[in-house]
C-alpha cells in the first residue's frame, strides 16, 4: 500500500503538471482566400509566421469551410473577401470575416485575441506602407501597452500548476485514506473490538490521524522536491512556513475525511461522499478558474473550501515569497477548520450505539 | 458490588424500530461463573451481549456489570471485562506480538507487564514459530485462541465470548474448553454464547433466549430433569420450536 500511496501521486503531479495548461496553443488555423491578391497572401503569412496557429487550410468555398469546423478539423476560419486589397487601398477600409469554434469558450476568447492582434499589427504596417510620408498627419496615434509580469516573469504555466497540483495531491490521498479507515475497520469488524475497549475518543481519533498527518507531510516533501528537480519551480519563501501551515491543514482534510468515515457504514458509502467533496473542492478552489470571476454566492461557498486556502498559501509562499504575516489570515481560518472538524470527528465517533 | 453477583440485569429491553430484539430479560451472574447464554440465530443474544459490554445502550430495564450501570458507566465496565466476538477481531495485518502489544497498550498495561504477558501466552499456545508472523495467516482456531488469550490480558473480571468455537474442529474446541476452564478457575467470569449443545453441558449455569425471551434459566442437569430428556440438545429443541 505505501508505494503506491507515493508512486501514484508522483506519476499524477508529472502528467498533470505537463498536461493540465491553459495555453491555447496548436490551433487549427484555415482560411478562405476570395481576393487573391499581394496584402490577402501578406495576411495569410502573418498567420502562418505566428506560433499560436498551425495546420493552415485553404478552403474554396466557405460551405466547405463550415463543415470542417462542424467536423472538428479546423478551429479558426479566416474569411478574406472579394476586393479586399482594393477596398483597403480606396476606401482605407476593408472587412474580414473571422469565424471561431466557440464550444470551448475560454479558448475561443484567447484564439479571438490572438486573431485580432495579428490583425491589428497587419493592419498597421499596411497603413504605414498605403499612406506613406505624404500623409502624417493621419498616421495612427497608438499607445503601446507593455506588459509586466510579476512572480512568474516568463508566464511558465508549470510554475502555476505544480503547486496547485501538488495541493490537490495532498489533500486527495490525505482524504481518501482517512475517509476509508475507520469504515474499513467497521466492515472487518475489528472498530467494535476497539469499542469494547476503555480507550478514549480522542485517544482513537489522534491515533488514527497521525500515521496519515505524516503521510501527507512524507508526500508533500517529495512533491516540492519533484516540483524543483523536474519543473525548476521557484521557492521564493520559506519552506519551515510552507511546512508549518501543509501541518494544520492536513489535520483539516483528516478530519474531514474521519468524520465522513465515521458516518457511513461502508466504504463504498465513504468513498462516494468523500469523491463528492473533492471534486466541489477541487473545481472551487481557484486552482483552474479564479474565483474573481464566480458568482457572488459561488465565491462565499468557496470560504469553506479548505483546498482554497492552501492553494492560495502555496502560491503566496512559493512564488511570491509570502512570509508569515502574508498568511496570517489563511492560517487562522485553516487552524479555525482544523478544531471544528476534529471536533466533529471525535464528537461522531460513538462508541457506544 | 453486592455479594458475588458480577452480572444483574433487570427487564432489560433492545428495541429497533417496532421490534423487541431483547425483551424484559432478567438474569444474574455468580462470579466465577460459566454462565451459557443459548438460543437460536436472531433470538437476541448478540444483541443482550452489546448491551452488557457497553457498545449499545438498552432502550430500557437496568443492568449492571462488574459493579458498574450500563446507562452510566460504560466506559468503567470496559475496563473491567474481556470480549470476544463471533468475527475473529485482531488486527490481520499486524503480527501475533504486536496484537498482544497493542491491545495491552489500550488496556494500560506496561511495557515491562506486556512483555511478560505475552512471552507467556505465546508460550502457552505454542505460538512461539509464528510470534512474528502476521495473524492474518494463522489458522482460525489458533486466531480464536489468540484472541481468547487477548481478551484476559488485562485480567477482566468478566469475559464475554460470541460464539468463541464457531467453525474450529473439535480438538481445537476441546482445547478452547480447557482455557475457559482455567479462566474461570482463576477467578474470572465466563459469559458465553454458544449453538454446540455439548458446550452447554460444559457451563455451570445456562440461560435459552427464545424470541428475545429468557424462556429457561439453570443448571443443565436441572434443565434435563425438568424437561426429561438426556440431553441438552433436546431441552433447546423443545423450548425453540415451542
Amino acid at each position: 500500500m505505501l508505494p503506491i500511496i507515493f508512486v501514484l501521486p508522483i506519476v499524477q503531479l508529472v502528467i498533470l503538471s505537463n498536461a493540465a495548461t491553459f495555453e491555447v496553443k496548436n490551433i487549427k488555423f484555415g482560411y478562405i482566400d476570395n481576393d487573391h491578391t499581394s496584402t490577402s497572401r501578406a495576411l495569410i503569412e502573418k498567420f502562418n509566421a505566428s506560433t499560436y496557429f498551425n495546420v493552415l487550410t485553404d478552403f474554396s468555398s466557405e460551405r466547405l469551410a463550415s463543415s470542417e469546423m462542424l467536423k472538428g478539423h479546423v478551429d479558426v476560419i479566416l474569411e478574406i473577401p472579394q476586393y479586399f486589397e482594393r477596398d483597403f487601398q480606396k476606401e482605407k477600409h476593408s472587412n474580414l470575416g473571422v469565424t471561431i469554434n466557440a464550444i470551448d469558450g475560454a479558448a475561443a476568447g484567447v484564439e479571438n485575441v490572438y486573431v485580432t492582434q495579428i490583425i491589428q499589427r497587419f493592419n498597421q504596417n499596411i497603413k504605414i506602407d498605403v499612406f506613406q510620408v505624404s500623409d502624417k498627419q493621419i498616421q495612427p496615434i497608438s499607445i503601446e501597452t507593455i506588459p509586466l509580469f510579476w512572480y512568474n516573469k516568463t508566464l511558465n504555466y508549470k510554475t502555476f500548476m505544480v503547486p496547485g497540483i501538488l495541493v490537490l495531491l495532498v489533500t486527495m490521498i490525505t482524504l481518501f485514506l482517512s475517509g476509508m479507515n475507520i469504515v474499513r475497520e467497521k466492515e472487518i469488524g475489528t472498530l467494535e473490538q476497539i469499542n469494547v475497549t476503555p480507550i478514549k475518543k480522542s485517544q482513537f481519533i489522534i491515533g488514527k490521524l497521525f500515521p496519515f498527518w505524516v503521510i501527507g507531510m512524507g508526500l508533500l516533501t517529495v512533491g516540492l522536491t519533484l516540483a524543483k528537480l523536474i519543473f525548476n519551480v521557484p521557492m521564493i519563501g520559506s519552506l519551515p512556513l510552507l511546512y508549518l501551515y501543509t501541518s494544520i491543514y492536513i489535520l483539516v482534510i483528516l478530519g474531514i475525511g474521519l468524520f465522513i468515515s465515521n458516518f457511513t457504514d461502508t466504504q463504498q458509502q465513504a468513498m462516494f461522499i468523500a469523491w463528492f467533496f473533492t471534486v466541489i473542492f477541487i473545481l472551487m478552489s481557484g486552482l483552474f478558474t479564479p474565483i474573481e470571476s464566480m458568482p457572488k454566492w459561488a465565491q462565499t461557498i468557496t470560504e469553506f473550501n479548505p483546498i482554497k486556502y492552501f492553494v492560495e498559501v502555496m502560491r503566496m509562499v512559493m512564488l511570491k515569497g509570502a512570509n508569515l504575516s502574508d498568511i496570517t489570515p489563511m492560517l487562522i481560518k485553516t487552524t479555525l477548520y482544523a478544531f471544528i472538524m476534529n471536533g466533529l470527528a471525535v464528537r461522531s465517533y460513538k462508541k457506544t450505539n | 458490588m453486592k455479594n458475588n453477583k458480577v452480572i444483574q440485569v433487570e427487564g432489560l429491553t433492545k428495541i429497533f424500530g417496532d421490534f423487541a430484539a431483547v425483551n424484559a430479560i432478567t438474569f444474574e451472574v455468580n462470579k466465577g461463573e460459566i454462565f451459557g447464554f443459548l438460543g437460536a440465530n436472531g433470538a437476541g443474544k448478540t444483541t443482550a451481549m452489546k448491551m452488557l459490554i457497553g457498545i449499545s445502550t438498552p432502550t430500557s430495564g437496568k443492568a449492571n456489570v462488574a459493579g458498574f450501570d450500563v446507562h452510566k458507566h460504560a466506559e468503567d465496565i470496559k475496563k473491567n471485562i474481556g470480549y470476544m466476538s463471533q468475527k475473529f477481531a485482531l488486527y490481520d495485518d499486524l503480527t501475533v506480538k504486536e496484537n498482544i502489544t497493542f491491545f495491552g497498550g489500550i488496556y494500560g498495561l506496561s511495557r515491562k507487564r506486556i512483555k511478560e504477558k505475552s512471552a507467556v501466552l505465546i508460550e502457552e499456545l505454542g505460538l512461539e514459530k509464528v510470534a512474528n508472523k502476521l495473524v492474518g495467516a494463522l489458522p482460525l482456531g489458533w486466531k480464536q485462541k489468540l484472541s481468547f488469550s487477548v481478551a484476559l490480558l488485562h485480567e477482566p473480571k468478566i469475559v464475554f465470548l460470541d460464539e468463541p468455537t464457531g467453525g474450529v474442529d473439535p480438538i481445537t474446541r476441546r482445547q478452547f474448553w480447557e482455557m475457559i476452564y482455567k479462566a474461570a478457575s482463576e477467578g474470572t467470569t465466563v459469559f458465553v454464547t454458544t449453538h454446540y449443545m455439548d458446550e452447554a453441558e460444559y457451563c455451570d449455569r445456562v440461560s435459552i433466549m427464545v424470541n428475545g425471551k429468557i424462556e429457561a434459566l439453570d443448571t443443565p442437569k436441572r434443565l434435563k430433569e425438568k424437561f426429561k430428556v438426556d440431553h441438552m440438545n433436546d431441552v433447546f429443541l423443545k423450548l425453540a420450536r415451542g
